[in-house]
């Protein structure tokens, strides 16, 4: 294994646990606040609802956001890092 | 001057802009057009992605959807959404390193096959055309209203603009005719919407408005709303769904469809940069999530207005008289998308749920004798300003938003059928000598027959217009998101894995979904009855993109394991895609 393929394998074991850590945060605002968790959340009242609802409606599409600008942030700057961003 | 002028002036008056921009845009070279790439920067890539990407579905038929099924339709809003998420890490990025035009190339190319090409056209055909019944639909809805026509003569007409939109500006129709298209929608979207927030909820901001309080209650707007569709024998608007099986998967359904969709995986191969693909998908979705964060508002508000208009005096009093009726109920009256019959000879609209067992008392001792009034779905976003009476020309607005957005998704869905046709079917295998001139003859071809197939099938749809673009999601889940992500993520899935799990994703997704809606979507030729005690655990066909991605997956890992592993050049070949350095600007063949 030279070092190149070295840095190579690093960068992308990088990219595989940012993409895990991200698709993580999406499950969970949008499979598990808006739907599985929502009668866990039913205490938590919202505007004349309850949380669930809200991250139903609204919470899991603005986390998305946050999530693909993060991973765009990380995933630019983890390019340079290991050399292997284009000129 | 009259609504029907007003509207006239509103949609004639969109459609010469775009005209116009098309007619600009196209001074460019030709070049400039294949590599749009050079000068495209990622958040005017993202706008015109919102564009290409937000359909008749999004704009006209979502929000109707979601009023009448409440939390439980909250799917579509995360669904078409989360997909963007996937897009941006697992597909974007790699497919623009790799730099071609099509989706069934890079298939093509990484499975070393011409047949894995063969079936990802296959695909993204049934997907496509699929997608475009459901545009189809909500055009027609739109122009049966504003010109005043049947519904099904309004289809017609969707189908012949459709058809010269997109072989005229189709090719024209570059990256700044979509920017226009979208802030006429968006602006269409939002105006009313902010009206009728204020009016009521005094907040100015729909997304705020909907957890605010009711004005002339003075509760909150969706306790009131719960409190009014209960007396009417409906479920609680905010109630959970009991089905969360079937929730989950229908959204995970939506959100794989959405990043296996070709004609929005194709935008990412314009921006210039492998870096520039990661951002434009968060400016995507940003535009997207302005009328995704907006619609839940005016879902929850258009059904507020719609069951105080029936009983102007409280749900618990007399319905509204049929003679009294407002304008609104009228014009849509014509389209034949408003039923009203009345039941009970009281010469009132009692409109509530006759479905439900419970209420049947309270409904005999009130003398009511079934619904009376039966309203479309998809007129609700349209109908809308109307029911809030708001002035005439946000009543064109909306009209123009509609058609903006049915029309500029329909024009990308058809460039994308007729360039897999004419560029990977007919160039790429049957005849690869064929002229330019005979490549362009077969992509125009090709798309006059899907335009006419969608416009007979859209008569009869198989739901309504989200439904019906949600079946095409659950086909794009089932074949073509697998088998890119596996290109990516996998050197051992050979040509043999690919192809057969594309085939057994597709394959029974389809046969899953004409057992319930009918043989190729003709109506009356289905198995079993589209109700839940048919479907198998409960899984709606909506759903069953999501089960189909999985057998797609298990079926391709098997057969790849139990075959030899790819030759090195393609392993190679998916190392270099990984990592973002050497990328060029995108080409074809």
């Amino acid at each position: 294994m030279t070092e190149h393929d070295r840095n190579a394998a690093a960068y992308w074991s990088a990219n595989l646990r940012l993409i895990v850590g991200s698709l993580i945060v999406w499950a969970l605002v949008s499979y598990g606040g808006g739907i599985l968790l929502r009668p866990l959340l039913s205490g938590i009242s919202v505007g004349g609802t309850d949380l669930g609802f809200w991250f139903a409606q609204q919470g899991s599409i603005l986390t998305f956001i946050a999530l693909i600008f993060f991973y765009a942030w990380r995933m630019n700057k983890l390019d340079k890092e290991f050399d292997l961003h284009e000129e | 001057m009259s609504q029907f002028a007003i509207n006239l002036i509103f949609v004639g008056g969109s459609f010469a802009l775009y005209i116009a921009i098309a007619i600009w845009a196209r001074a460019g070279s030709t070049k400039e057009f294949y590599v749009a790439g050079g000068g495209v920067n990622p958040v005017m890539n993202g706008m015109a992605t919102a564009a290409d990407w937000m359909s008749a579905a999004s704009f006209i038929s979502m929000a109707g959807l979601i009023a009448a099924g409440g939390y439980a339709n909250s799917t579509y809003l995360m669904g078409w959404t989360g997909g963007y998420v996937l897009l941006a890490m697992l597909l974007a990025p790699y497919l623009r390193k790799f730099g071609k035009f099509t989706v069934p190339e890079f298939i093509g190319d990484r499975f070393y096959s011409k047949n894995a090409r063969f079936v990802a056209v296959a695909c993204l055909i049934i997907a496509s055309v699929t997608y475009v019944i459901g545009q189809m639909t909500g055009a027609g809805v739109a122009f049966s209203r504003f010109l005043e026509v049947e519904s099904d003569t309004g289809l017609i007409i969707a189908g012949v603009v459709v058809f010269l939109y997109a072989v005229m500006g189709g090719m024209k129709g570059i990256t700044y005719t979509q920017v226009a298209q979208y802030v006429v929608l968006i602006i269409a979207y939002t105006i009313p919407a902010v009206f009728i927030s204020l009016q009521l909820t005094g907040n100015f901001l729909p997304p705020l408005g909907l957890f605010s309080d009711h004005v002339e209650s003075g509760m909150p707007l969706l306790q009131k709303l719960d409190m009014i569709v209960r007396d009417l024998g409906f479920v609680d608007y905010t109630a959970d769904v009991s089905n969360k099986l079937n929730m989950v998967l229908f959204t995970l359904s939506l959100m794989i469809g959405t990043a296996g969709l070709p004609h929005v995986i194709i935008r990412f191969f314009t921006v210039p940069k492998v870096s520039d693909a990661r951002w434009s998908a968060g400016w995507a979705l940003v535009f997207i999530a302005l009328l995704y964060l907006t619609a839940p508002a005016v879902a929850s508000m258009a059904r507020l207005n719609l069951l105080t208009t029936i009983y102007p005096a409280g749900e618990t009093a007399d319905a509204i008289e049929y003679a009294q009726r407002p304008d609104w109920i009228k014009n849509w009256e014509q389209t034949g998308l408003i039923m009203f019959e009345d039941k009970n000879n009281d010469g009132r609209i009692q409109l509530y749920n006759d479905k439900s067992d419970s209420f049947k008392q309270v409904a005999q001792e009130r003398g009511w004798n079934g619904n009376e009034l039966t309203v479309n779905n998809d007129i609700l976003v349209l109908a809308n300003p109307e029911i809030a009476n708001l002035p005439g020309w946000v009543i064109g607005l909306i009209a123009a938003g509609g058609l903006a957005a049915a029309l500029s998704t329909a024009a990308g869905l058809l460039l994308a059928i007729s360039s897999a046709v004419s560029h990977d079917l007919i160039k790429g295998s049957i005849n690869p000598d064929i002229s330019e001139k005979g490549e362009l003859l077969a992509a125009r071809i090709s798309m006059a027959v899907a335009i006419v197939v969608a416009t007979w099938l859209g008569m009869n749809p198989p739901g309504f217009a989200a439904q019906v673009v949600a079946l095409a999601f659950g086909i794009a889940a089932a074949s073509i998101f697998p088998a890119l992500m596996m290109g990516i993520f996998s050197k051992r899935v050979n040509n043999k894995g690919a192809i057969a799990g594309m085939l057994a994703g597709l394959l029974s997704t389809v046969i899953y979904i004409f057992l319930f809606l009918g043989w190729f979507f003709i109506p009356g030729t289905n198995t079993f009855e589209n109700v839940q005690a048919n479907w198998l655990f409960g899984i709606s066909p909506l759903s069953f993109g999501a089960i189909g991605a999985v057998i797609n997956f298990i079926v391709a890992f098997a057969v790849s394991s139990a075959t030899e592993a790819p030759p090195a050049h393609i392993q190679n070949l998916v190392e270099s895609v990984r990592y973002p350095k050497g990328a060029g600007a995108a080409t074809g063949h």
